[in-house]
């Protein structure tokens, strides 16, 4: 066989972490960050003020730390963690959510998921559909 | 804290976010000129991570507490260095798009500073 060029870049379709994926990263590791910083901090200083909260807070954390490692490292296994984690992302914020308009007494501190992530310009809402969605995509493995 | 250079970042932020949507929106990578940018606005966070620790040693005290305020100035400052560095590795339109996720969030953070400080000048 002559002239058999090698294709240089990216695979035709791509990881879970490249493209839009990268943005997909970028906004999980922003969250992981944010509520993982927050609930240490709430949980290590003030603990007994809204323990419901700040476990949520912690919960939420490590949802979207798995998510974060999840999307970096790609692969079937992965993508199959991630699509079980953002269903448990999506979950938490409606449940939660839910809980904090029905029953405000229950949270005297707010946690990430709170009135459906409000506080959160509605992102943490936001992210587990479009991450679903994303994941869809790549449901087969590159043929 | 400071409110003219948190003001000063903020503003520069979104200006990077809107200059890096531009880029992602004509379906381009960030450039050279996009990184001098980021630049900038680091540079900027970085100003504001010394002024902020400087008034910490005069024994200035943010209203909601010392740890929050720094923690608060370490993830300003790291923000756009940590999405210039994806975006060198995603040389897409999505990188430029994760830039100006990044700098969004560098504006909010903004906010978050001023509460946590506790407003006003000084």
């Amino acid at each position: 066989m002559a002239e058999v060029r090698v294709r240089t870049g990216p695979p035709a379709s791509g990881g879970i972490g490249t493209g839009p994926g990268r943005l997909l990263v970028t906004l999980y590791a922003v969250f992981t960050v944010g509520a993982a910083s927050r609930s240490i901090y709430q949980l290590s200083t003030r603990f007994d003020e809204a323990p419901l909260a700040y476990v949520l807070s912690a919960l939420a954390a490590l949802v979207y730390g798995f998510i974060t490692v999840a999307l970096v490292r790609g692969g079937e296994r992965a993508r199959a963690l991630a699509v079980g984690c953002c269903v448990a992302e999506l979950a938490g914020v409606l449940v939660v959510g839910t809980w904090t308009v029905l029953d405000p007494a229950a949270f005297p501190d707010a946690t990430v998921w709170s009135d459906y992530g409000m506080g959160y310009l509605f992102i943490p809402l936001a992210l587990p559909v479009t991450g679903l969605l994303w994941l869809r995509r790549h449901r087969r493995p590159a043929a | 804290m400071l409110t003219p250079l948190t003001v000063a970042v903020a503003v520069t932020a979104l200006a990077l976010a809107a200059w890096c949507g531009h880029a992602a929106y004509r379906d381009q990578p960030t450039k050279d000129w996009h990184f001098i940018g980021m630049a900038v606005v680091t540079v900027l966070a970085l100003a504001q991570l010394v002024v902020g620790v400087v008034l910490l040693a005069q024994g200035r005290e943010p209203a909601d507490g010392t740890v929050v305020f720094v923690s608060y100035l370490l993830g300003a400052a790291a923000a756009i260095p940590a999405v210039g560095f994806l975006s060198l590795a995603e040389r897409t339109r999505w990188g430029s798009v994760t830039v100006a996720a990044g700098a969004v969030v560098l504006a909010v953070l903004q906010v978050r500073l001023h509460d946590i400080w506790g407003g006003g000048v000084g």
